[in-house]
């Protein structure tokens, strides 16, 4: 049991290293699914959306880390 | 079509960088434990992390077939979010000396000292917590690899360009390895994470979009452009982040 959770955390690890950089990553994600639902005409304002958060989430995990 | 063809360079360099930052990692730790227990119990944890990594490979490759390809874009365009921007989160912070680099010396060093501590408590069962330890570095190390060439290849047919990338990689370094015997600590780890984070980001910011609806710009060149702004802002995020040497904490 112990080897399966081990082996569980080592595959989750190998995705999420900073929780807070993950859940960021996930709800730009679903809040481009959102737009991309309501505005199909304009699907780069999703994609710009998507593109947007995901650099602004790196910078933000970088710059948390950088201040502890 | 031209689009397509034109991602088959960018999809096996992104491919062969990131099984080769993979592969130097575990040729370390296979490299310790043949140094403090001989090649025998190396050699055959290796390989047995390398026959469960075929199988799982030959078990679950037909579904990838299976599965809708706006799914299939959609899943692993979060996926390679979550495990490229890991990789460039870590490779800014290292290059900008937040934390300290990597390195395969010190890997090496401490994976030899914790084998001999383990013969040291418990000599009869040695050799095979020795293959148990090869067996898990390379399948932990080949699922990344296995993960990379799908993620790269999947989404649009490109799979045996991933593949080639990934095996050339493979061999480079376990060819090297059997030549030199020592961990490959001179391989610029972190330029090398650096690159490939920004290439597997750009990649999954694409394939989500993709996945989601989005019609990109220039269709498949995009992922160049996204290249370049992941490029522009890490490059701004390290500096901004930087350090000197001495602040690093160890």
């Amino acid at each position: 049991m112990t080897v399966l959770t081990n082996a569980l955390r080592e595959l989750a690890g190998l995705f999420v290293d900073d929780g807070a950089l993950a859940l960021m990553i996930i709800a730009v994600v679903v809040l481009t699914g959102v737009v991309a639902t309501l505005l199909p005409e304009v699907p780069l304002v999703a994609g710009g959306i998507l593109l947007l958060g995901c650099l602004t989430a790196l910078l933000s995990s970088v710059a948390r880390a950088n201040r502890r | 079509m031209t689009g397509g063809l034109a991602l088959i360079w960018p999809v096996m360099t992104a491919a062969f960088l990131a099984s080769l930052v993979e592969a130097v990692e575990a040729l370390t730790i296979v490299l310790a434990v043949a140094t403090v227990r001989g090649w025998r119990p190396a050699g055959l944890g290796a390989l047995a992390g390398l026959a469960v990594l075929a199988l799982i490979v030959v078990a679950l490759g037909p579904l990838l077939g299976h599965v809708p390809l706006r799914l299939l874009q959609f899943v692993i365009g979060i996926l390679l979010l979550l495990f490229g921007m890991r990789w460039l989160r870590k490779a800014i912070l290292r290059a900008a000396g937040v934390i300290p680099l990597h390195d395969e010396a010190t890997a090496f060093a401490t994976e030899t000292a914790e084998l001999r501590e383990q013969a040291r408590r418990n000599e009869a069962r040695l050799d095979w917590i020795a293959s148990l330890t090869t067996f898990k570095a390379v399948l932990l190390e080949g699922l990344e690899v296995v993960f990379i060439v799908i993620a790269l290849g999947a989404g649009r047919g490109m799979l045996v360009a991933a593949s080639a990338g990934a095996v050339a990689a493979c061999l480079v370094v376990a060819l090297v390895g059997l030549i030199v015997h020592r961990p490959l600590s001179r391989v610029p780890e972190n330029s090398l994470k650096f690159v490939v984070g920004i290439m597997l980001s750009a990649f999954g910011v694409f394939w989500t979009g993709e996945g989601l609806g989005v019609a990109w710009p220039g269709s498949d060149l995009a992922i160049v452009g996204f290249a370049a702004i992941f490029l522009a802002v890490s490059a701004a995020a390290v500096a901004l982040a930087r350090r000197p040497r001495a602040e690093v904490v160890s």
